[in-house]
């Protein structure tokens, strides 16, 4: 029972004293131990350190200092530095490295009194949208282990759906949680970029990494955005705004709420299983009171060209930090300097990160930068020009999150121009900033989860979470799991 | 062949606040390594950059001084480049939108030589950028290996650009010394070269006087003193010069000098040079200053040295040449001007002993005009004390010496040691009397016409009196007197 329970349900029992944090945190451990050999969705688990924390935090309830998510055990994606555990981003370059400082969003969680059941797997520095760039290893879909989880929170995902633990926190670059939220059937919230503090979060690209939820619902997705957002003067851009209460619209219903239905998204490339539950989501809401509008977000087709311009670029940059001398990954033998370099960072990196850091060393060269980096910023601009006129003739935007259910490991991952297609859809939103979610809305042919993304404007966090809610109180596909887990 | 030599500077300084550009780490010089360095600092993974705004106060006070343009919005960028001293791989700095625009000007004060008089001339400011210092590697005492020092890294500093407007080893020093004098007068630099604080590239080239286009330059980096900076350029003009003459061709490059050597040698070419691959960093938002921010920063501006340089001209009628020296540094034209209030005019003879006396003292010790242990008042008391012939600028050395040993104000030291002039007609006539009576063959050949022996009897006579006899009635009496 505790598996399925909701966090609103997990935290009304901690709080009646029908369980515990540590026999909750136990449960949880235990089903890592069972499952995660197979599934592989994380890459440390401390049971002693999960525990002290579970310990702590029945204390706090039993001295009446309990906040709505004490004592609840979180997964924690492994791009997020926590003290004292190790915080690998996938890499063997950071293998071995421990921060001796929380990330923003940990520290918030800690506050909260959540308990880290663990850090997840996920693709090499969050590059990939299928979790098999990790040097940890692959993450299987729990829905089908011949199959990939989405990237680059594969791990978090793969997690949240066979219930290794209730809810757990991703990245978002182009597409990171919402995709793999989508190829396993849960719900995964990338707000509007500046709203989660970036602050000890492993960068990859900068103006487009954005922390949020990925849980079972909609509702959870809002309780634990509630203890995420804020402002944060360790990172500049971090948006100075009122805090909000993102459950507080959960409740209103949906009549006359506008859906605009980007052309561009059920075109050419979409499968049809997806088309086809897509549509029947589309059809619940009209039921529910929404109109659907047909809108245009012609730039669309040009964000995956200007993605992979702007993030290697930045991804480069930010990347070279890891260079053998201070921390991480060494090669053990070297000649001079320059071998020292190029040596621990052709071994210590993996080969989608080379080939990142390779692209954005391109575009951003003499001769280049013009031509590539300037090009891509202001075809940026025009992309989010693009949405800023869909909403004024819509409230959100929906579609579907991927073109296809999960595919097969190994698929994709000698092609990376078809790899990086998977992200068509979800890409665009980063571009721009805003707020992007996916919701479980059906099963395809293959019976893998279909998931629906609902796009909002700036700062709508509140109102997409109740446009998701109000669906999953009128279906029951977020509830679906996996069989035989 | 007539050759012309062009030279433009580019200098840094280091911003004077408390903790660094990005981080919250402290700043002072000398810590133990890596003692001074945070996660940020260490390019740690996950952390993030914080603008210090204090940086930007200061160089837009900066900006305010030379006159230039200041932008109300700039960009960090990141230069991308590996070194060990450089934990990020990228250093932040602006390239496309620096804080200082153009416009800015550095009036400098080309001193006389040998063969030609001291003039004035306006170098101009092409920009001026925030950006951070590197670490330090430390090549010694690790045995074949490298240390790496962080305390450094994520200093703020200023970089200074001119436009090449110097056309010798003399006029860059000059600009170079106007300019260190100015950030210190300002309040934005400490200015200590030997840490480093302030410090300037070269670039330098030569071409055949009367054409315009302009030769191949050379870069001499990190030059941290007048003097090297000034040896560096004349070897870098030398070897310029001989190299085209012997039918060589200029490269353009990167140079080290080396001041054990006296020659500047081939760092790195121009094919050899970074890609710094710069791009706006994504982790700082552009800096806005709102136009009230920088009419703030202006209010606080002190007099600025060509104005008070000016003013002490026309106010104080001094020369030129005094106005420029007491210019040279806030404290030392505070010090001139309390001097001269507190004297109610000659502030001729303030600035004389200030520029004399009293920076030789001073030098002598190694302290600074703010440690100067005869305070701007006391010295007034003791000018006072000649102007008004208590004593005569001789005594006045004397009384001079012994406050600066502590022994109390002018007046007090006069009284304690007999040192006030003898006014009285008497009591020198009768100096000069005996004087005469015990050198009568002086006396014979001077009243035979040998009217340089005058000097003789003055400085027996002064001897006599202890150099206290009043100077200009000593003169008079001793004329009569000898005239028989």
């Amino acid at each position: 029972m505790m598996l399925n329970a909701s966090l609103k349900d997990l935290s009304d029992m901690l709080a009646a004293r029908k369980v515990s944090s540590v026999e909750l945190t136990q449960t949880f451990l235990k089903r890592i131990d069972e499952l995660n050999p197979s599934l592989n969705a994380f890459i440390t688990v401390d049971t002693e350190k999960s525990l002290a924390q579970a310990r702590a935090a029945d204390e706090r309830i039993a001295a009446g200092k309990a906040e709505q998510l004490t004592g609840i055990p979180f997964a924690q994606k492994d791009i997020f530095c926590a003290r004292d555990w190790l915080s690998t981003c996938g890499s063997k370059m950071l293998a071995n490295f421990s921060a001796p400082y929380d990330a923003h969003v940990i520290e918030q969680f800690n506050r909260a009194g959540a308990v880290n059941l663990g850090k997840t797997n996920m693709d090499e520095f969050a590059m990939g949208s299928s979790n098999e760039t990790s040097f940890f290893g692959k993450v299987k879909n729990p829905w089908d282990v011949s199959r990939v989880p989405g990237g680059s929170s594969g791990g978090s995902a793969a997690a949240v759906a066979a219930r290794l633990c209730p809810a757990a926190t991703g990245t978002d670059t182009g597409g990171s949680i919402r995709q793999p939220a989508a190829l396993v059937g849960i719900t995964g919230l990338k707000p509007t970029y500046g709203t989660v503090s970036r602050y000890g979060m492993i960068a990859f690209a900068s103006s487009l990494d954005q922390a949020g939820p990925m849980a079972r619902s909609a509702e959870d997705c809002a309780l634990m955005l509630n203890v995420m957002a804020g402002f944060d003067s360790r990172d500049s851009t971090s948006l100075e705004r009122e805090k909000e209460d993102y459950t507080r619209d959960l409740n209103q219903p949906l009549k006359g709420l506008k859906i605009g239905l980007p052309r561009e998204y059920f075109a050419e490339g979409l499968s049809a299983d997806v088309a086809r539950a897509v549509e029947a989501a589309l059809a619940e809401y009209r039921k529910l009171g929404a109109e659907t509008v047909e809108i245009s977000l012609p730039n669309t087709r040009l964000s995956i060209p200007v993605y992979y311009v702007l993030a290697p670029a930045e991804a480069s940059s930010n990347l070279a930090r890891y260079d053998g001398v201070r921390y991480g990954y060494r090669a053990p033998e070297y000649g001079d300097l320059t071998d020292m370099y190029q040596k621990s960072r052709a071994q210590g990196f993996g080969a989608e990160v080379k080939r990142r850091i390779m692209i954005g060393t391109y575009v951003l060269s003499a001769g280049y930068y013009d031509a590539y980096y300037i090009q891509a910023q202001k075809l940026r601009r025009l992309i989010a020009q693009d949405f800023e006129a869909a909403f004024r003739q819509c409230d959100v935007i929906m579609g579907p999150t991927s073109p296809s259910t999960a595919f097969r490991l190994g698929e994709k991952s000698d092609d990376p121009v078809s790899m990086y297609l998977s992200d068509i859809y979800t890409i665009a939103v980063n571009l721009a900033g805003l707020p992007g979610m996916s919701v479980p809305c059906g099963l395809g042919d293959n019976g893998l989860p279909v998931g629906l993304q609902i796009v909002g404007n700036y700062f709508a966090e509140a109102r997409m979470l109740n446009v998701a809610h109000q669906y999953q109180l009128a279906t029951d596909w977020h509830t679906r799991m996996p069989e035989g887990i | 062949m007539q050759w012309e030599v062009v030279i433009g500077l580019e200098t840094h300084a280091q911003l004077n606040t408390v903790s660094k550009i990005f981080s919250g780490a402290a700043t002072a010089y000398g810590a133990e390594p890596n003692t001074q360095a945070c996660a940020v600092d260490l390019a740690l993974p996950g952390v993030l950059p914080v603008f210090n705004r204090a940086a930007a106060e200061k160089a837009v006070r900066f900006g305010l001084a030379v006159g230039a343009r200041i932008n109300r919005k700039s960009v960090f960028e990141r230069k991308n480049y590996f070194y060990p001293d450089l934990p990020k791989g990228y250093q932040t700095t602006q390239l496309e939108l620096p804080i200082v625009a153009e416009g800015g000007t550095l009036r400098i004060q080309v001193p006389s030589t040998g063969s030609g008089q001291s003039y004035e001339k306006d170098i101009r400011i092409t920009r001026a950028h925030m950006e951070e210092d590197a670490g330090k590697s430390l090549h010694e005492d690790f045995h074949g290996m490298t240390g790496i020092d962080l305390n450094r890294a994520g200093t703020p500093l200023i970089e200074i650009v001119t436009e090449p407007d110097m056309r010798s080893s003399a006029e860059a020093v000059a600009y170079a010394k106007a300019l260190h004098s100015l950030v210190r007068w300002i309040g934005i630099c400490d200015g200590n070269m030997q840490e480093g604080s302030f410090r300037c590239d070269a670039n330098v080239s030569v071409r055949v006087k009367g054409t315009d286009k302009l030769g191949t330059r050379c870069e001499i980096k990190n030059l941290n003193s007048f003097k090297f900076l000034e040896k560096a350029i004349e070897y870098e003009i030398r070897r310029q010069i001989e190299l085209i003459e012997d039918g060589g061709r200029v490269v353009q490059e990167t140079r080290l000098y080396d001041p054990d050597r006296d020659e500047t040698r081939s760092m790195r070419s121009k094919e050899e040079a970074n890609d710094y691959r710069y791009f706006p960093d994504p982790d700082l938002l552009p800096l806005v200053v709102s136009d009230a921010y920088i009419e703030n920063v202006r209010g606080t501006l002190p007099e600025l040295p060509q104005a008070k340089r000016e003013r002490f001209i026309s106010e104080y009628s001094l020369p030129a040449y005094d106005a420029g020296v007491l210019t040279s540094a806030r404290e030392l034209a505070d010090y001139f001007e309390a001097t001269a209030k507190a004297l109610g005019g000659e502030a001729k003879l303030a600035a004389n002993w200030i520029m004399g006396d009293l920076s030789a003292a001073l030098n002598k010790e190694g302290k600074d005009i703010v440690d100067s242990p005869i305070s701007s008042v006391r010295l007034a008391g003791l000018l006072k004390r000649i102007l008004d012939n208590t004593i005569s600028g001789k005594i006045a050395k004397e009384v001079f010496a012994a406050m600066w040993n502590g022994e109390g104000e002018a007046d007090t030291v006069i009284e304690a040691k007999g040192l006030k002039q003898v006014s009285d007609s008497g009591a020198i006539e009768k100096i000069i009397d005996e004087i005469i009576a015990a050198n009568p063959g002086q006396v014979a050949e001077y009243r035979s016409g040998k009217d340089k022996l005058f000097g003789f009897f003055v400085g027996q006579a002064m001897k006599a009196s202890k150099g206290k006899a009043n100077p200009a009635q000593l003169n008079e009496i001793l004329k009569q007197k000898l005239a028989g």
